[in-house]
Order: C-alpha cells, then structure tokens, then sequence
C-alpha cells in the first residue's frame, strides 16, 4: 500500500506554509536585525532589512523556485496561531546527481528550544528523500553553532567535511563544517 | 617585484571571447574531458552562445572569477583555463582548472598552472585559503593538487553518478600559513 496518507507539511507543534506577502516581511525583518540569530544562520556579512527589503527577496524566492526548479522553500508556522516562527528550504538542488542543500532557522530567539527546529528538520528531510528523491542532502554550518551540529547528529548527519579556519569572525578563525544524510540511511533509520 | 603570470611552462594570460568560444565549442566535445572537470551533466552549446556567456562574465562590472588563460611559453597555444572565485569576507577562494587541450594532459602544464593561480590568490588577492573539489575517480588532478600543498578537507560521499556508479566529492583545501612555509622551505 502506498502510505500517501502522511501529511507532508504537518507536525505536532508546527506546519509549513508557503509565503506570506503581506504579514511575513514585517516579522523577518525583525529577525534580520537579531546579529547573533543572523551569524548562526547565514556566512555572509549581514546587514538589516527593512521589510520593503524582506519583500523583494520574497519575491525573488518565488521567481527563482518557478524558473529555476532548484529551490524548495518552506515557512514554518506554529499551529496554534499561525504565527511565522522560522524558514526551512532545500536549495541548489542537482538533478543529475540527486543532490540538495538544506538549510532552516528560528528566527526569534522565544521560539527557540522548544522543539520546532527539530520538527522542522524531520519535515524537510521527508520531503528531500520521499517527495523530492533525492540520493543525499548536505548541511553546512560553522563550527560555533552548536545548537545546528546538535541537531543535525541526532538526525544521523555524517560529519564529512571541515574546511579549516575558513570562516573570520570577530579575527577568530573557525572551520566549515559539511554534514551529508544519504537516503538509503534515512529510510534505515526511518525502519529502526 | 615578481611576474605573477610567468611560471615555468605556462603564462596566464587574458583571450578574446571568440577565441575562448572557438576553443570551449570544441572541448565540449570531449565528453571524457567533461566528466574529469565537471560533475553536471555534458551539453553542447553554439559558438554563439558560449561568445555571450563569455562577454557578459568579462564586461560586467564586478566579475565574481578571476580567470585566466592558461597559454604555453614555448608555443603560446592557448590549452585551458584557470581561475578563482574569492568570499572576500571570509578571505576563502574556490580555485578551478582545466587544461582542455588532451595533448597538454600528465606533463606539468596543470601543476604549473596550479603553481602561478595559487600564488595568485595569496600574493594579490591576499587569500587566506583556497578551497577546491574534485569527483574521486580523477586521480590525476588529486596527485597534481597533493604535489601543490592542498591538503584532503574531507569527502561528500556519493556525491554523484556516471554510468550508473555514485562516487564522492573530494574536497582540498591550502592555507596561507602552510604554503608561506613551503616558499620558505625552497
């Protein structure tokens, strides 16, 4: 029997959803202005948005997942309110090989350690691996942010690469780490 | 001061775009070539199309890659081409090479690129690393890059497939700190 009755975008506390163009911005553009939510979750230099900012780049999301099929972009909503509590995606998607990045954050520091990104992974893998077909997925992440490494080891993640000190921050120098789950190790996970 | 485009058997040098297009039209060609420098799947684009490609990356504004040709000092034949793309605020570049010319294959041309792009990027760009990946059934750029400094960072596993065989992604990685230790070294 093919199990299609799994709902792929609902979990206990949390739900993903698609864009929001009108009540979304105004709540990232705050966490844009969160320095320390912002290092943990992007390598580029940051800088603040105003949510005008925030709705261009939605708006680029959505142009670049109809063109360019590569990118799966998710909101993560809580489901007692609707509220916007945090973003999950798979992006760079390699067709030929079956490969894709993923990559989530809670953007508000309330929500956070309250099991949502912990749901939010397992919905994003599922759908990698049962919807997408992909053969593996990449993680990448520095080497200071624990709470992502935690993570991504309590769902299996191999640690596969550590680019050494090749992330400056504050004259630190920190490694790159990249995790890889295959799909053949999920879904044995997934049987256990 | 030193010349940073002269190296022992190549010179890096800068082509026309029709002479660029000329010469990726007809390497394209080369599947075996492909798969030893690419992981995406081979495609055969026009002459034309290759020419605009080319155009755009070289006129715009602030290109993302410093490329090079890679050309012979004895015969000044235009055989590859090598680059690197910087994460300035990070001081990491991603490096890449190829020599598409098969005559120039296994005999020192690709070291000797590797030799002028890395010193490159530490002397002029002020890198503090580069970065590079490889697919694992190429051997001969594995022993080339060794041979430079780089040193194995890890292995995507099953990174990808050809002929219905999954192989994994090499990743290399040099810092500055260790190839300064080398110049001292010679």
């Amino acid at each position: 029997m093919l199990g299609i009755q799994t709902q792929l975008f609902e979990a206990q506390d949390i739900r993903f959803g698609p864009i929001d163009h009108e009540t979304h911005p105004a709540v990232e553009s705050k966490w844009t202005h969160d320095a320390e939510f912002m290092r943990l979750y992007d390598l580029k230099p940051i800088r603040p948005l105003s949510p005008a900012m925030v709705k261009k780049q939605y708006e680029a999301i959505e142009k670049e997942m109809e063109e360019d099929r590569n990118l799966f972009y998710f909101t993560i909503r809580a489901r007692e309110d609707d509220r916007l509590v945090g973003k999950a995606l798979v992006e760079w998607i390699d067709w030929a090989n079956g490969n894709g990045f993923i990559r989530l954050g809670i953007g508000a520091a309330e929500d956070r350690r309250k099991g949502y990104g912990s749901q939010a992974l397992s919905m994003l893998l599922r759908y990698a691996f049962s919807e997408l077909n992909l053969f593996r997925v990449t993680a990448v992440t520095p080497a200071y942010n624990d709470g992502a490494i935690r993570l991504f080891q309590k769902f299996g993640f191999v640690e596969e690469i550590r680019r050494r000190k090749a992330i400056n921050r504050d004259g630190e120098f920190w490694d790159l780490v990249s995790f890889g789950l295959l799909n053949s190790e999920w879904r044995e996970q997934a049987a256990a | 001061m030193k010349d940073l485009y002269r190296g022992s058997l190549v010179r890096l040098s800068a082509s026309s775009p029709e002479e660029l297009a000329r010469h990726f039209a007809r390497w394209n060609q080369d599947t075996e070539f492909h798969r030893l420098a690419d992981d995406r799947p081979a495609r055969l684009l026009s002459e034309k199309k290759i020419k605009e490609n080319v155009e755009r990356e070289q006129f715009s504004k602030d290109p993302r890659a410093y490329r090079f040709s890679i050309c012979t000092l004895a015969e000044e034949k235009f055989i590859g081409v090598v680059g690197l793309v910087p994460e300035w605020a990070h001081g990491d570049g991603w490096l890449f090479i190829f020599i598409g010319d098969r005559d120039y294959w296994s005999k020192g041309y690709g070291t000797d690129a590797m030799r002028l792009i890395v010193q490159f990027g530490f002397l002029e760009l002020n890198l503090r690393r580069i970065t590079l990946a490889l697919n694992s059934y190429n051997t001969r750029a594995l022993k080339t890059y060794q041979k430079v400094g780089f040193v194995v960072e890890g292995v995507q596993r099953s990174d990808g497939q050809r002929e219905g065989v999954r192989y994994d992604g090499i990743y290399m990685g040099l810092l500055r700190e260790e190839w300064l230790a080398q110049q001292e070294a010679k």
